[in-house]
């Protein structure tokens, strides 16, 4: 929590010698306060000055980044607890758990399926995060293998699961310069494994199996050790207890409470009876303060519901994603092709762009700048209407596009027709249906307006 | 090589003080049904979603079930779950949602929407009396909510199930007059509903409780878009609105209710099977996992009520709450 402006001038010499450049002490404080000026200005800062500020100064939740060749995830840097208060930052990434038990088969198959896996939402490409592979078999040798045989068919970020410091020690060899997540150091291990995180400089896990005090004195001698990017597992796995221990220890964060200034990982798929529940969970935890999420189930459709989760959570509750206003393209139209009319919010356009995509005709679309709003809710707000909509049209040079000078509304505006035909009396104002997936039937319907 | 070079380093662990929030506040309850009807108690929280730590969650978020009297308008892979013998009925759909676990019937009189069948009061009535027949449970009514229309119709159902503590809704900002002096009039539930606005939620709770329906009587509903379809802002909004009804705002501190269910199953995740992006997964599997997420996310957000639409989200989000409630 940062200082105000008061508690940093008690800890000024309170001389207003100006050798800071400022006429007091006081002044200077509130430099300091707002974050526009630099304690080392003042030349007779005590170290216990030096020392609450920077104190203050630090983020309370360290980031953490998971990197190999090509990628770097950063994981954790959050600020507070609910998303209205500033916004979430970083994406909890979504791995999917491989064990060094499973055949070489099936461990090729799903390291393929869900390394090929993408699924594109509203202009954006989604992707899972990486693989958590695991030393099931016990054998030090065995996880190498494993190991090195994933890290062969992907590049993606990876967590390695072991308990046995010697199978750790054995694929952190094979991982080259890439520096997977080292998971876990329990109270057993975490001598060894510290060792080995600060050997090949990768970020550690502590585990506790016994709350959060246990947790609390594995971060401390983690980081006591050296060990700088350390990722928290409280070890509940249950709904109740996960949803509890997530917020005590995002809380204590956020409260600078440093052995829990780090990220959270959650096994969603350890704490659930089915794999309804472990997507459930799995859901929770995006939501509820878990910064890096191991999944033991993997489909298309449980993917593509979690990555939206994550998205929605994580967008910026004050910018939602929006597009530039103009003319958009979808493939080659001409001067015949359908000119189809919707607002900048992202979802909105690409909910008509894939329709009329899906149609097979090249379309225009003009896009008009709401501010990032829907239809119906920038209409109710006043930022979608027959002004807007004319001068976009005149902006945007629309008439020199089509020859047909028709304009097709979405039909949750039909209200707007009469004015809009006021405002380009040159126009044929059409109303489309009400949801973007009628819009097939809406061209076929009217395929003498473009084709006659 | 991992000989072991102990850590040198002495650790003094400051001690875990789990820090509680002291909440002043507390979420109305409403008793719901009641009259013969089975009654359901929702709100009363002293913390939010689940966090028993630091407070009281007396009552576990309820889960209803959508019936319609049209049913029309849900995708055919929403009610071939249920069975054609069944959607075709809403007494029998009532009865087969009971069974399956629902704690209160959604019944939305879909066939009066002035668009569709437009039908009138008798149809109204008698939709609502085959679901009042068939179970014994308590029951939710919402108007196609277009507010003429609503009005015209609510207003005989109050009567209907007098004294039965039926919710009815919905009272919106240009539209909460006739209906919550039918719920003052018959001893109902009113729901509040705004969208997606803290101003507007608190504001109309007062409006509606100045004309005389108590707070102990009303459900806020701050609307909601489906995952992907907006459902961040109504994460927000709920959270903000229990936050103020914990601080001690009397007016945002009744019970919230969401309809999950409904609006997933307007978007094309839950109503395409055919011609979407293979990314998308199998249709059944996307479409459940899509009504699931939407209804968990609002869950943990502060809905006391849920109101759901496909059997298998009602037993995977009952069994969620139960272990949420530590069952
Ligand atoms: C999320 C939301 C918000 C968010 C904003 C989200 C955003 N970025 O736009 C917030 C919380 C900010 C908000 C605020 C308001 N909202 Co609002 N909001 C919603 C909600 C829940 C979802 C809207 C949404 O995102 N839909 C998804 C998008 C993709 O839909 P869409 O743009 O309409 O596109 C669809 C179609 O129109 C069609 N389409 C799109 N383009 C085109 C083009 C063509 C040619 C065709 C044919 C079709 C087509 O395809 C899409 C999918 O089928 C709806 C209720 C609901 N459940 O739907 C209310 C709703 C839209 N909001 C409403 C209102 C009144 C408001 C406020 C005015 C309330 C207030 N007084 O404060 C404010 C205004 C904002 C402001 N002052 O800045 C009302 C509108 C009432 C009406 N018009 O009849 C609604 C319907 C709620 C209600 N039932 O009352 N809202
Ligand atoms: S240099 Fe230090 S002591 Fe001198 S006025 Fe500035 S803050 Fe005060």
């Amino acid at each position: 929590m940062a200082l105000t402006g008061i508690q940093i001038y008690k800890l000024l010499p309170k001389t207003n010698c100006k050798e800071c450049g400022y006429p007091t002490c006081m002044a200077f404080a509130m430099k300091l306060a707002a974050g526009q000026e630099d304690l080392s200005k003042c030349p007779y800062a005590s170290d216990e000055a030096k020392e609450k500020l920077s104190a203050a100064a630090k983020p309370p939740m360290r980031a953490v980044t998971i990197v190999t060749n090509d990628h770097q995830l950063t994981t954790g840097a959050e600020l507070v607890m609910y998303r209205h208060q500033k916004k979430f930052f970083n994406p909890a990434p979504l791995m999917v758990r491989v064990k060094d038990t499973a055949s070489a088969d099936d461990l090729n198959e799903t390291v393929e399926e869900v390394g090929n896996y993408s699924v594109d939402r509203v202009g954006m490409t989604f992707t899972l995060d990486g693989f958590a592979v695991q030393n099931d078999s016990g054998d030090a040798s065995t996880f190498a293998s494993c190991v090195e045989s994933v890290k062969s068919k992907t590049d993606m970020p990876l967590t390695l699961i072991a308990t046995d410091p010697n199978s750790m020690s054995a694929a952190l060899e094979k991982v080259g310069d890439s520096r997977p997540l080292i998971y876990a150091a329990t109270k057993d291990n975490i001598d060894q494994m510290g060792q080995l995180a600060k050997k090949y400089s990768c970020p550690m896990v502590v585990k506790s199996s016994d709350g959060l005090d246990e947790l609390a004195e594995l971060s401390e001698k983690a980081s006591g050790a050296g060990v700088e990017d350390i990722i928290l597992d409280p070890g509940d796995r249950d709904l109740h207890n996960s949803l509890v221990s997530f917020t005590q220890v995002r809380r204590l964060a956020l409260r600078k409470f440093e052995p829990f200034g780090y990220p959270i990982i959650s096994f969603p798929g350890e704490g659930a009876s089915s794999v309804e529940e472990e997507v459930n969970l799995a859901a929770q935890h995006i939501a509820k303060y878990a910064n890096v999420i191991v999944m033991d189930s993997f489909s298309p459709a449980i993917a593509y519901n979690l990555l939206t989760l994550r998205l929605n959570v994580y967008t910026d509750p004050q910018a939602p994603i929006q597009l530039q206003s103009g003319i958009y393209q979808v493939g080659s139209p001409d001067e015949k092709s359908p000119l189809c009319i919707t607002t900048n919010y992202a979802l909105s356009y690409f909910a008509i762009s894939g329709e009329v995509e899906a149609t097979g005709r090249p379309s225009w679309i003009l896009v008009v700048d709401t501010e990032g709003l829907s239809v119906l809710t920038a209409w109710s707000a006043g930022k979608f209407d027959a002004d807007g909509i004319a001068a976009h049209i005149k902006q945007f040079d629309a008439a020199d596009k089509v020859n047909h000078n028709s304009l097709i509304l979405p039909g949750g505006v039909a209200i707007l027709k009469g004015e809009t035909e006021e405002n380009l009396p040159d126009w044929k104002i059409l109303v489309g249906p009400r949801e973007a997936p009628g819009i097939g039937g809406y061209f076929r319907q009217n395929a003498q307006i473009w084709e006659g | 090589m991992l000989d072991s070079i102990k850590f040198k380093l002495e650790v003094v662990v400051p001690e875990v003080e789990i820090p509680k929030e002291k909440w002043t506040g507390r979420v109305r309850e409403v008793k719901i049904g009641g009259k013969g009807r089975k009654e359901v108690v929702v709100g009363g929280a002293t913390a939010m979603p689940f966090l028993d730590f630091e407070g009281e969650i007396p009552n576990p978020p309820r889960v209803a079930v959508e019936v319609r009297d049209d049913p029309s308008g849900f995708p055919p892979g929403l009610l071939s779950s249920w069975g054609d013998d069944v959607v075709n009925d809403v007494g029998s759909w009532a009865k087969k949602a009971a069974e399956l676990g629902a704690e209160i019937i959604t019944l939305r009189l879909t066939s009066a929407h002035p668009e569709g069948q437009n039908t009138g009061v008798e149809e109204a009535k008698s939709a609502v009396d085959k679901v009042l027949s068939a179970v014994d449970l308590p029951l939710m009514v919402i108007g196609p909510e277009i507010a003429d229309k609503d009005n015209e119709i609510l207003v005989p159902i109050a009567d209907l199930a007098e004294g039965q503590r039926i919710v009815l809704g919905n009272c919106v900002e240009n539209n909460y007059k006739t209906i919550a002096a039918a719920c003052i009039a018959a001893n109902h539930i009113a729901i509040a509903k705004t969208p997606l606005d803290i101003n507007l939620a608190k504001q109309l709770n007062v409006q509606v409780s100045d004309i005389g329906v108590p707070l102990e009587s009303i459900l806020m509903d701050a609307d909601m878009g489906a995952l992907g379809y907006g459902i961040e802002y109504a994460i927000s909004i709920d959270e903000r609105l229990k936050l103020a009804a914990l601080m001690g705002d009397s007016v945002t501190a009744v019970p919230i209710i969401n309809h999950p269910g409904p609006e997933t199953w307007r978007q094309k995740e839950a109503k395409v099977s055919e011609g979407v992006p293979e990314s998308w997964g199998g249709y059944d599997e996307r479409a459940l996992y899509w009504e699931e997420l939407s209804a968990t996310s609002i869950i943990h957000s502060g809905a006391d009520v849920v109101t759901l639409c496909h059997p298998k989200a009602v037993e995977y989000i009952k069994s969620m709450i139960a272990k949420l409630m530590g069952q």
